[in-house]
């Protein structure tokens, strides 16, 4: 099991404006916590603080195990073939055995061999995160995981999460609305 | 985790107008240049290793614009920050993928642009010898001048007044090569470049 994740009064500044402040939240593993909040309101910024991309300007992040994030942006290369693509993704994380099962649970094997520029936006989606399955991370931070994505994808990303939870794995993750996680912890910010 | 790096980098390079671009540049450069001095054989010969050096800087600064730009805007840095690589570590395997790129066509080229200027055989020798050790220097350059650049709109226009002066002891050790010492200090000016370009390129790209 991993440890919790745990923050710590943390504060971010992005532009010289304060997002946030005094922010702690505790996230034990299976668990998901929502962040919640109008436009602008530091959602994406307190997952890239989570990510590691960004550095708190007070307080601190603790546990939650190894992370992995997707953004908005799906970091696809139009010119490499979605196999191509994800196999070096999951041959950083060590999760080449993974991926066929990620990929397939994302329903997206059967598009293994089409270069990324041909796929939708939902697909592209899908293909991100079919990445964050493979990664084989503890703690999952998902920045609007169901843009783009259809009614029967929203389905397999639900169970998805659901599976991860279940073997003790935690998610962060921005919504508006439900993306069909059970029982998470909600998190107001502005 | 470094060779998957420059596998991937040179995956994308064999894939994109970077690959053939400065080198289609660099030999119709060296295809004008008779057309603009006349056609003085013995005055040609002797500006060719200059011309050629130009060729290949002018060339070297064409592909900076899809260098680390498209990774910036399509989140492929934050997937690799999240991962906790080393955005320098990045830069390096970048680097060395670039000069792969660049080099090997640019000296398959050399025989074709040097023909065109009327290089004789010798002088091409040295010449390739002194891109071999030269244009190291001048990939290092170019990847700082991306990552500095990247976000920027019209970034590319900027490298080149970033990367060409910079440039400069380069294309002076480069075109003296037959000068005793030229290409020591020119293998030196790439060392140095080499050496210090990941962490300019990694502080670029690490910043938010």
């Amino acid at each position: 099991m991993p440890e919790p994740l745990v923050a710590t009064e943390i504060a971010c500044r992005r532009g010289g404006r304060l997002l946030f402040e005094a922010l702690s939240f505790r996230l034990e593993p299976g668990g998901a916590l929502c962040l919640e909040g109008p436009n602008g309101s530091g959602k994406s910024s307190l997952l890239r603080l989570l990510a590691g991309l960004l550095e708190p300007a007070g307080g601190t992040i603790a546990g939650g195990g190894v992370r992995t994030y997707l953004g908005h942006d799906v970091a696809l290369k139009p010119g490499l073939t979605l196999a191509a693509d994800l196999g070096f993704w999951a041959g950083l994380d060590r999760g080449r055995a993974r991926l066929p099962a990620a990929m397939a649970a994302m329903n997206v094997a059967a598009l293994a061999d089409i270069p990324c520029r041909h796929l939708s936006s939902g697909q592209r989606r899908r293909a991100g995160l079919a990445r964050v399955l493979a990664a084989g991370a503890d703690c999952w931070l998902l920045d609007e995981p169901t843009q783009g994505l259809d009614t029967a994808s929203m389905a397999l990303l639900a169970t998805a999460m659901a599976a991860h939870r279940a073997a003790g794995g935690m998610i962060v993750t921005a919504v508006h609305g439900d993306i069909g996680l059970a029982d998470p912890q909600h998190l107001r910010l502005g | 985790m470094f060779w998957q790096l420059v596998r991937r980098d040179l995956a994308l390079i064999a894939r994109s107008p970077a690959l053939w671009l400065p080198v289609i540049f660099f030999v119709l450069v060296a295809a004008i240049f008779p057309f603009a001095v006349g056609p003085d054989a013995r005055l040609l010969a002797r500006i060719a290793p200059g011309i050629l050096w130009v060729a290949a800087l002018l060339a070297a600064l064409l592909p900076i614009d899809v260098l680390v730009a498209p990774d910036a805007a399509d989140g492929t840095l934050d997937q690799l920050a999240s991962r906790g690589l080393a955005m320098e570590l990045v830069a390096a395997a970048r680097i060395l993928a670039h000069w792969l790129g660049f080099t090997v066509p640019l000296l398959l080229a050399l025989p074709v642009a040097g023909v065109l200027v009327g290089i004789d055989a010798a002088a091409g020798w040295r010449l390739a010898l002194a891109l071999l050790l030269g244009t190291p220097a001048l990939a290092a350059l170019g990847v700082v001048a991306a990552a500095l650049t990247a976000t920027l709109r019209g970034g590319g226009a900027l490298a080149g007044l970033i990367v060409l002066p910079l440039a400069l002891p380069v294309l002076i050790f480069g075109v003296g090569a037959d000068a005793p010492g030229a290409l020591r200090l020119l293998a030196a000016a790439s060392l140095v470049l080499v050496a210090l370009a990941p962490f300019a390129a990694g502080a670029a790209l690490r910043q938010e």
